[in-house]
């Protein structure tokens, strides 16, 4: 595999990590009391140090001298990867979570099986992001629990934001050119064999949380070519503030 | 970003390494922390390489210029980087770092389930760090650092740390 195909990969994976990590930051001193806004930006502080991680890797294996804050601050829209349930807005609580136990139950499946990548960095960085992940699933699936079951009112706007963003849980498994030279190389994951799984353990906290699991058979996709929602934009401008307004800045 | 299998810690230079502490736990040194994998003398620098306990915990780059400096204290030049594998896990954190933790007033690491069954009611196992108390409960996973989780004392009622089990 070209390093260049491996770095695209690497993106592929990491662009999630930070989209939805720059969607938690936004949270910061906005969570709806101090317990889980602290826990939100928490979360946002592990993804955002698994992205540096990998994109600290994907710099290296660059051939121009590139440094990881080229990759997350100096890339255009269509340039970054991530797909689209993780740049969808902060609407409310219930959508927060709800966009978090969804990314978080695939992030998990998806670790588990970088492991045993034979890409010796990637497989370091999934056993030590996975110890954090699983406590982000565990947050995330005890708050789909607490709201849908719990008042008539946090039932209806949880189960509103798991019939809106169902349209967005297949994109997880799509195979992008790339994906596919990873996995061919036994480096990446084959992530069509995460799908079983991944909506069997969606299904189990859905109806533990009396929630309806939606029949909605069309699905949304585009982030992983690149072609993003509307959202994305927005998101991108304030991400790229600094380095845009004081170009090569540093800490 | 290497792997570093064995943990190798030139002797001599241990003692410069323990005056180094955590930033955010500054009764915790970096050795007790277990956060130092390898320390030797290469062509007159010391390499020292550490690990971080979460993927973007902030102290790692704070540890790393502490490391440094207490080098250049003694007129020693060091390099620090990062190493990932194997992962960090509260196991690393030696007794003595425990105790120190316990009288700091942060609950140390016990069993990886315990903050989830005091959660859901199951067996209450951490103990108050003010009164002792077993009677406690999990108010947030997420505490003041990525390695803590919050509790409160249903006896005494104050809140204290809890320092996340991660194996």
């Amino acid at each position: 595999m070209k390093n260049e195909n491996l770095i695209q990969y690497i993106c592929g994976v990491a662009d999630n990590a930070l989209i939805l990590g720059q969607r938690l930051s936004e949270l910061c001193g906005h969570g709806p009391n101090l317990e889980t806004d602290i826990a939100l930006t928490n979360m946002a502080l592990d993804l955002l140090g698994q992205t540096r991680s990998y994109y600290q890797y994907a710099a290296q294996l660059s051939d121009k001298d590139k440094t990881e804050d080229d990759i997350a601050f100096l890339r255009v829209e269509r340039q970054y990867k991530n797909v689209l349930l993780v740049e969808q807005p902060n609407t409310h609580f219930g959508y927060v979570i709800t966009r978090q136990f969804f990314y978080d139950v695939f992030h998990l499946l998806l670790l588990q099986e970088l492991q045993t990548s034979k890409d010796e960095t990637l497989s370091a960085i999934a056993k030590k992001a996975i110890k954090e992940v699983s406590y982000h699933q565990r947050f995330s699936s005890d708050w789909i629990k607490r709201l849908g079951d719990g008042t008539e009112e946090s039932h209806q706007k949880v189960q509103e934001a798991v019939n809106d963003l169902w349209k967005f849980t297949d994109e997880l498994f799509h195979m992008t050119q790339d994906d596919r030279l990873a996995v061919d190389s036994r480096i990446g994951i084959d992530v069509t064999t995460l799908k079983e799984k991944y909506y069997q353990r969606i299904g189990e906290v859905l109806e533990e949380a009396t929630l309806t699991i939606p029949e909605i058979k069309w699905f949304q996709k585009g982030g992983k070519q690149g072609i993003h929602s509307e959202h994305m934009g927005y998101l991108l401008a304030d991400l790229q503030y600094m380095q845009r307004t004081y170009p090569n800045m540093k800490w | 970003m290497t792997i570093e299998l064995e943990q190798h810690i030139d002797p001599q230079l241990v003692p410069i390494l323990e005056k180094v502490y955590d930033p955010e736990i500054p009764v915790l040194s970096i050795m007790d922390m277990g956060v130092v994998r390898s320390a030797k003398w290469i062509d007159n620098v010391v390499q020292v390489k550490i690990t971080p306990t979460y993927s973007g915990c902030p102290a790692m780059d704070v540890i790393g210029d502490d490391i440094v400096r207490a080098f250049e204290e003694v007129d020693i030049k060091a390099k620090v980087s990062l190493v990932l594998s194997p992962a960090w896990t509260t196991d690393w954190i030696t007794s003595k770092g425990r105790k120190a933790l316990e009288e700091y007033g942060i609950a140390a690491p016990l069993e990886e389930n315990a903050d989830k069954e005091a959660l859901l009611g199951g067996k209450k196992i951490v103990k108050c760090t003010h009164c002792g108390s077993k009677t406690t409960k999990l108010v947030s996973q997420f505490g003041s650092t990525a390695c803590k989780a919050l509790f409160q004392c249903e006896d005494c009622l104050e809140p204290f740390d809890y320092f996340k089990c991660l194996k």
